[in-house]
């Protein structure tokens, strides 16, 4: 059976959120263009484990009924204990820009902006940094212009930071304490060197860097039944491009 | 205030308003938006609660905006809104870039009737030195460093959406879209399309009421069929994503751009006048 590059990602996706080392997850939140992440918290679901999952997003029954502030009072209080975040830049130092490149405010490139970011990165229990797109132009060594910091200094509360940064090629840690990411696992096709050349940032390297593990045949089995049931109606692209799946009419 | 249409919406829009919008998902004023542009309004300021997209991008490619303040102006799905970012890039119109919670709670604020209210994250951001009207502060509670951001109140000029349906009493209803009311309470005047009237006073019935904004904060309600489109509308409507695609085709260049208005929004006055 063909493994989808999604359907690894989302697997990759799922073991970091389960990691032990990490703190416990009980409330995951899942943006707007996450459906990969979204796919990763229905399958930590569905494999048995209790998790809250807000899309927020979903165009019935969404779960806040305050309105969209209700998301960020939420984590404030600290209840939301994982979100996803990405970047048009993302840097060695796990600092995020979505808002533009050149001069303030993106003469060069402008992005859409940076959402609720500034806030979330630095209230949710722990972050995972998520980009398909792996290249120099994205992984820089310092952004352009800081949409929400990776860390922050003594004086500044903080609840969290990056976890993981999980692209098209690789899965990076993050070590808070160093701000550095390290290399965890490449995906099957990329190698130390081929990261090397495609990432703008240095990072750390074990003697031995493992290959991103294919998902489990029951992984896969639940990937295509459950989860893509529970995300057709918000991800309908997604479920039809990467399952074959569409929302009956 | 019954109106007849967005057209009579739109001219009670002074130019250089501060006019406040919800997202996309949540019952945008697109109706209103056309009218606006209809109107040949001048020098507006859009402020995105939180975010912004069709609306704004349809405004400043129109020429009607000198400031977005948002934490995103996106036609999501679609992609990058064409007009507001090659206005950015060019320097046509003023960007104050916000985050989600920080607009939020300066409307919080607003609703309160208090200067200002504190907001946890964002120091660090680039946004904030960019920002000199936010201010970071020593926690007057706290006995050891604690460094938190106060945002001023907005008080909008006028908060524009669209509801599902207004009553005889001129209330109005968005159910779980609660920023929408929170917009509402925050601005001085409410200006709303809404998809239907219905009988009666939807405050005397249980079920209706929380989703409701009462009447005491609506200033003039007109019926617009539609008026969310090429957006969705709660759980009656999705939006139209075909539309959204061709928009953003369209609005790439300022001839697809002119193209796109004709269609689409000149058009439709003409047709009134018939």
């Amino acid at each position: 059976m063909t493994i989808r590059p999604e359907e690894r990602l989302a697997t990759a996706v799922a073991r970091l959120i389960l990691d032990p080392s990490a703190p416990p997850v009980r409330h995951a939140a899942v943006g707007n263009a996450s459906a990969i992440p979204a796919a990763a918290c229905l399958l930590v679901k569905a494999m048995g484990n209790p998790l809250r999952i807000s899309l927020l997003t979903r165009p019935r029954g969404n779960p806040f009924t305050e309105g969209g502030r209700e998301l960020f009072d939420l984590t404030g209080q600290g209840r939301v204990d994982l979100f996803f975040l990405g970047g048009g830049q993302i840097d060695g130092q796990a600092n995020i820009n979505l808002l533009g490149t050149g001069e303030w405010p993106g003469t060069a490139a402008r992005f859409p902006g940076s959402f609720g970011s500034a806030f979330m990165y630095m209230m949710t229990g722990r972050t995972i940094l998520f980009r398909e797109e792996h290249s120099p132009r994205v992984l820089v060594e310092k952004v352009d212009m800081i949409s929400a910091p990776g860390v922050s200094p003594p004086g500044v509360f903080r609840r969290g930071m990056a976890q993981a940064l999980v692209t098209g090629r690789c899965v990076f840690r993050f070590d808070a304490a160093r701000a550095r990411f390290a290399l965890e696992s490449v995906h099957p096709g990329e190698t130390v060197q081929s990261i090397r050349a495609q990432t703008g940032f240095d990072f750390d390297v074990a003697d031995a860097v493992p290959e991103t593990p294919d998902p489990t045949e029951q992984e896969l089995a639940l990937l295509r039944g459950p989860v893509c049931d529970g995300m057709l109606e918000t991800y309908p692209e997604f479920c039809a491009r990467v399952f074959n799946r569409r929302l009956a009419a | 205030m019954f109106l007849a249409n967005a057209d009579a919406l739109a001219a009670t829009v002074p130019d250089g308003a501060l006019i406040a919008v919800p997202p996309d998902y949540s019952l945008p004023p697109c109706a209103l938006g056309h009218a606006l542009v209809r109107r040949g309004a001048k020098g507006l300021r859009v402020l995105g609660v939180p975010i912004t997209g069709y609306v704004a991008d349809l405004l400043v490619g129109a020429g009607c905006v000198a400031e977005v303040e948002s934490s995103a102006v996106t036609l999501g799905e679609a992609g990058f809104a064409p007009c507001f970012t090659a206005a950015v890039r060019a320097g046509r119109i003023r960007m104050r870039d916000a985050t989600c919670p920080a607009i939020h709670t300066a409307l919080q604020a607003a609703e309160k009737g208090v200067p200002f209210m504190p907001l946890r994250g964002v120091i660090g951001s680039d946004i904030l030195a960019h920002r000199p009207d936010w201010k970071v502060v020593q926690n007057p509670f706290a006995d050891t460093e604690d460094q938190i951001l106060l945002v001023p109140a907005i008080r909008p000029d006028i908060a524009a959406f669209h509801a599902a349906m207004a009553d005889e009493e001129g209330n109005v209803w968005v159910g779980r879209r609660r920023e929408v009311a929170t917009i509402a309470h925050a601005a001085l005047r409410s200006i709303v399309t809404v998809e239907r009237m219905v009988p009666g006073n939807m405050l005397e019935d249980e079920r209706l009421a929380p989703g409701c904004i009462s009447a005491t904060y609506i200033d003039a309600v007109a019926v617009a069929a539609r008026g969310s489109w090429p957006s969705g509308l709660l759980d009656e409507r999705s939006a139209d994503i075909a539309h959204y695609a061709e928009y953003a085709r369209l609005a790439k260049t300022e001839a697809g751009f002119r193209e796109y208005l004709d269609r689409y929004v000149l058009a439709p006055r003409a047709e009134a006048a018939e």
